[in-house]
């Protein structure tokens, strides 16, 4: 997607589901990629026995991982010169979550555009897992 | 410092990891006829440089106790006191991952190789909603190309709950 400062408009928003029904081999896949082996995200036993939660709990960068494919899919590849958020949430196996980014803010800089992102994810509760924002540079 | 060598079979899995089948993160062959000419990686992808830190807490050694299950839910707890400091346990909380914030000044490509550094942020405490003390402890990394130059800075927040959070 090639998005244009020209064709967007503060409140306009791309949305899109980012995972539907999270597994645990996701989760786990997501350890061997990252090398964050902590066995609260792949262990059910220890999560469960041993810390004391109803299940193993995905990673925080997970979600992350996952809102940057939106953020990625909305504003093109390599365009991104901020991101970042906080995790309000846990998530669990089986969550699907949906992540939306709404532009806030466009702005020119030199010969640059730039867009302006408020980003948050939502599991199937539509409760808040993540929030946050990004800017990118963009089309004219 | 760590060296982190950005290899495409890894950025590949990582983006799998996230489901993203992107293929500019995969195919080569793609990447070139696109604008940016390379297979890059995702942005959260730095992250993965954990792989490369050799004193990296939440990866299991040989040799070393680990929390994991093994026979038992809690592995090697019986020598918890030489356990991974930054893996959760209920007798003191839990440390989660409350924040994460990354300035690009460019994309990281597929081949070359980055230089991470970290630096400490600041640190700041506060009462939780369901009563205990939320420590927050912030991170700097900065992740550098061959020629010096800043590519990535990453600032991390962590929070070590003096309860574990399921029901917040």
């Amino acid at each position: 997607m090639l998005l244009k400062a020209s064709e967007l408009h503060v409140g306009y928003f791309h949305e899109q589901i980012v995972v539907d029904r999270l597994t645990r081999t996701q989760m786990v896949q997501y350890a061997g990629a990252s090398g964050d082996y902590n066995p609260l995200h792949t262990d059910e036993v220890y999560a469960v026995q041993m810390a004391g939660y109803p299940s193993v709990i995905a990673h925080g960068m997970l979600t992350m991982g996952m809102v940057a494919h939106m953020v990625t899919d909305f504003v093109g590849d390599g365009r991104l010169t901020e991101f970042g958020g906080r995790f309000l949430r846990p998530v669990w196996p089986g969550d699907t979550l949906s992540a939306r980014g709404e532009v806030v803010n466009l702005w020119r800089f030199g010969d640059k555009s730039f867009v302006e992102l408020a980003l948050s994810a939502v599991n199937q509760d539509d409760a808040a897992v993540f929030a946050g924002r990004a800017e990118a540079i963009i089309d004219g | 410092m760590i060296e982190f060598p950005i290899e495409r079979g890894h950025i590949m899995m990582f983006a799998r990891s996230v489901g993203d089948p992107n293929p500019i993160y995969s195919d080569p062959q793609y990447a070139k006829l696109s604008d940016i000419g390379h297979v890059i990686a995702p942005p959260t992808f730095v992250q993965a440089s954990a792989q490369f830190d050799p004193h990296y807490s939440l990866r299991p050694r040989l040799g070393e106790p680990w929390v994991g299950s093994t026979v038992t839910s809690s592995g090697d707890v019986d020598r918890r006191s030489n356990v991974v400091d930054d893996a959760p346990r209920t007798d003191k909380g839990t440390s989660l991952h409350a924040e994460q914030h990354y300035v690009f000044n460019r994309h990281v490509v597929a081949g070359e190789t980055l230089f991470a550094t970290a630096r400490p942020g600041t640190t700041w405490q506060r009462e939780g909603r369901r009563g205990g003390t939320l420590t927050f402890t912030e991170t700097y990394t900065d992740y550098r190309d061959a020629s010096g130059e800043i590519a990535i800075t990453a600032r991390s927040v962590g929070v070590r709950t003096s309860q574990n959070v399921a029901g917040e």
